[in-house]
């Protein structure tokens, strides 16, 4: 689960992380009351979407009046981002924030993530702030300092120091970067983070740091343990069909071809998408029915892959091993009957029962290909979208 | 031979009376899994399915002389039971749960490093020597007592290549699958130095996904270790920078953790990769003939 920016910046806050002063709001009838609260003769206006790049798109604007901060909501409200991450569909904006701008005399990249190479939680950093961190791990990776924290002693003051010195800081910035980071890591840890990022953090005409930007993502496995922030949670920021899905316990992600999958198992799931792709075509979905597959969630995972009108046919690809391959039939024939049906299926069934899945299908009477294994039902739902 | 377990090793569920956990253990059981027993705690003194539960992991170790454990508590309280069982001296401790919290796993790791037990998973189907021993979800029957190690990070593609290897004739002699999370026990490289060692284990088939850097790492133990042949499929070509592929372990990101990119580097190695998932258990047919 991904936070909009104003809402890792209020948790920033109750980590007494320094945050520009802000006012999140929804109707532009509000920018007055922001804006005056915050004083001032200058704002920020920033669309709060789900996507790195806001600034590029028309999504960050300096507003040199309160007409102007007034115009600049009333454009963003309601309009749709498109950046470089988001593709060409972009994300709503339903939300603003204005803030207080800040005067930027230098600025860093800062960063807290789970390193699986060395299963250790790691801070990120580089002196390129406001870069895209990418292009800079590509472009010149002796820039990025990584610092990996012992779980058993936690974050240590050198390793702030060490980057601190790597930013080039003095004096007093150099114990406010440590109550930064571990203001970082103690969020990280007590609210699950998969990834906090400042990007950029940086020094204002003060010389105090501040964290000008940020971005969290959480856990999903650890939401259960995390009722306070579920109520962050976005759906408009997510793929509707990708939620829908989540509800019925599916994994399912759209992607732009005109093969739909449905596969028990992750890993099988992107080998049937490899296998499509080989064989030439382009998959139009990641679907994982899971381990636990009933026929309804089969059925509702078929209505999912239909409701794709780019889907020309779809192949079903299933590997018994809890999963009874009778049950998957008796689900495939549930929603075929249900929905309607107006593309080729072709269904391979293997492992637990696939004998008697076969059966099912072949004598429901629909209109069902089977194939006997996986090159084979490849080809054929390839040669049938394309026919 | 075989690697981690035979049919000699005495197995235990945690989790023993759960719906999970009873299913699983019935299929153990019914494969000739040697399973002494399994923990509920407070249900200790109980017989389930014909065996005793004990309500702590050190009792199952002191009265049935467990060694090794599979787990089905949900995710919440998996890391406890992983750490319970390592506590108590077992030596396999196998996972299956998934949605276990990575900041929970990451803790696991750090109190296991250094000490005897090895884990397996989570969120993994499982270890299987055929035959012998099934500690996991695996559909038992197609699997064959045989010539090739199998390592994978994911189940169903598992059985994929257990199934085409034992279409060929081949059959397996330990069957690992190592797990879909970011954080996880057995790594490639651990498996393959165990097959490597195995005399019954003639040529090794490696099932890796996108993410991390765990293919790039086994192909340059591979290239400076392993003198078996290996097959290795990536599943994973076709998945775009940025989406988390089901596993929380599989996603492409920061342009790493590729298929192109592991590929190349088990080709660097020597290893016989392939294209399509079909052609794993063909391709090592060819090398072992």
């Amino acid at each position: 689960m991904n936070l909009h920016e104003y809402q890792s910046k209020g948790l920033f806050r109750n980590y007494a992380i320094p945050v520009p002063d802000g006012v999140p709001i929804s109707d532009a009838a509000d920018v007055q009351n922001a804006a005056e609260s915050l004083g001032g003769v200058r704002w920020v206006v920033k669309a709060q979407a789900h996507t790195g790049g806001r600034g590029k798109a028309g999504g960050v604007v300096l507003a040199d009046s309160l007409e102007q901060a007034h115009s600049e909501t009333q454009r963003l409200l309601g309009s749709v981002l498109t950046t470089h991450q988001t593709g060409p569909q972009g994300l709503p904006v339903h939300e603003v924030l204005i803030e207080k701008p800040t005067v930027i005399a230098r600025e860093f990249y800062l960063s807290v993530l789970v390193d699986r190479a060395t299963r250790r939680v790691a801070f990120m950093a580089s002196q390129a702030g406001g870069m895209n961190i990418e292009e800079v791990a590509a472009a010149t990776p002796e820039k990025i300092i990584t610092i990996s924290v012992n779980p058993v002693v936690g974050l240590q003051a050198f390793q702030c120091r060490q980057i601190a010195f790597a930013y080039g800081l003095e004096g007093g910035q150099i114990r406010e970067l440590q109550a930064i980071m571990q203001g970082l890591y103690k969020l990280f840890m007590e609210k699950d983070a998969s990834l906090i990022e400042i990007n950029p953090l940086v020094v204002d005409e003060e010389g105090h740091l501040l964290a000008l930007d940020a971005k969290i993502n959480l856990d999903d496995n650890a939401l259960y343990r995390h009722a306070d922030l579920l109520h962050m949670r976005d759906l408009t920021q997510e793929d509707a069909r990708e939620a829908a899905a989540a509800e019925h316990q599916l994994n399912y992600i759209s992607l732009n071809g005109t093969i739909g999958c449905m596969v028990n198992g992750a890993g099988l799931a992107m080998a049937t998408m490899d296998l499509v792709k080989l064989h030439g075509a382009e998959p139009a979905n990641f679907l994982d029915v899971g381990g636990g597959a009933t026929a309804e969630r089969v059925a509702e995972a078929f209505k999912l892959i239909l409701s794709d009108s780019n889907v020309r046919a779809v192949l079903v690809n299933i590997f018994g091993g809890i999963v009874r391959c009778d049950l998957i039939a008796e689900g495939i024939i549930a929603a075929v009957t249900e929905v309607g049906i107006s593309v080729p299926v072709v269904v391979r069934l293997e492992g637990t029962n696939a004998p008697q899945g076969l059966e099912m299908l072949d004598s429901s009477g629909l209109n069902l290909d089977t194939a006997d294994d996986l090159t084979e039902a490849a080809q054929k739902v390839v040669a049938l979208a394309a026919g | 031979m075989s690697i981690l377990i035979n049919k000699h090793t005495k197995v235990i569920c945690q989790g023993f009376t759960g719906k999970q956990g009873t299913f699983h253990s019935e299929q153990a059981i019914a494969y000739g899994t040697n399973m002494v027993g399994g923990v509920t705690p407070g249900k200790g003194g109980q017989t389930h399915l014909g065996l005793p539960v004990f309500n702590t992991v050190q009792d199952a170790v002191s009265q049935a002389g467990a060694e090794a454990t599979m787990i089905y508590v949900p995710a919440a309280f998996a890391a406890d039971a992983i750490l319970e069982a390592a506590d108590a001296g077992i030596k396999v401790i196998v996972c299956i749960t998934e949605g276990i919290p990575v900041l929970d796993m990451l803790k696991v790791k750090a109190a296991l490093d250094g000490g005897d037990s090895i884990l397996i998973g989570p969120n993994c189907p499982g270890v299987i020597t055929p035959g012998e021993c099934k500690i996991g979800i695996m559909p038992g029957n197609i699997h064959q007592p045989g010539r090739v190690g199998i390592i994978s990070r994911s189940g169903t593609l598992t059985y994929e290549a257990v199934f085409q290897t034992s279409n060929e004739g081949l059959g397996q002699s330990s069957c690992v699958g190592i797990g879909g999370d970011p954080i996880h026990g057995m790594s490639f490289i651990d498996c393959l130095e165990l097959f490597e060692q195995d005399a019954q284990t003639e040529g090794i088939v490696l099932v890796g996904e996108i993410g991390g850097a765990a293919e790039e790492m086994a192909a340059d133990y591979i290239r400076q270790h392993v003198s078996k042949p290996v097959v290795a499929y990536i599943a994973g070509v076709t998945a775009p920078p940025g989406k988390r592929m089901g596993h929380a372990g599989a996603i492409i990101s920061g342009g790493g953790g590729t298929a192109d990119g592991k590929y190349a580097a088990l080709e660097a190695a020597g290893v016989a990769t392939v294209r399509s998932p079909a052609e794993i258990g063909r391709r090592m047919a060819e090398l072992l003939d």
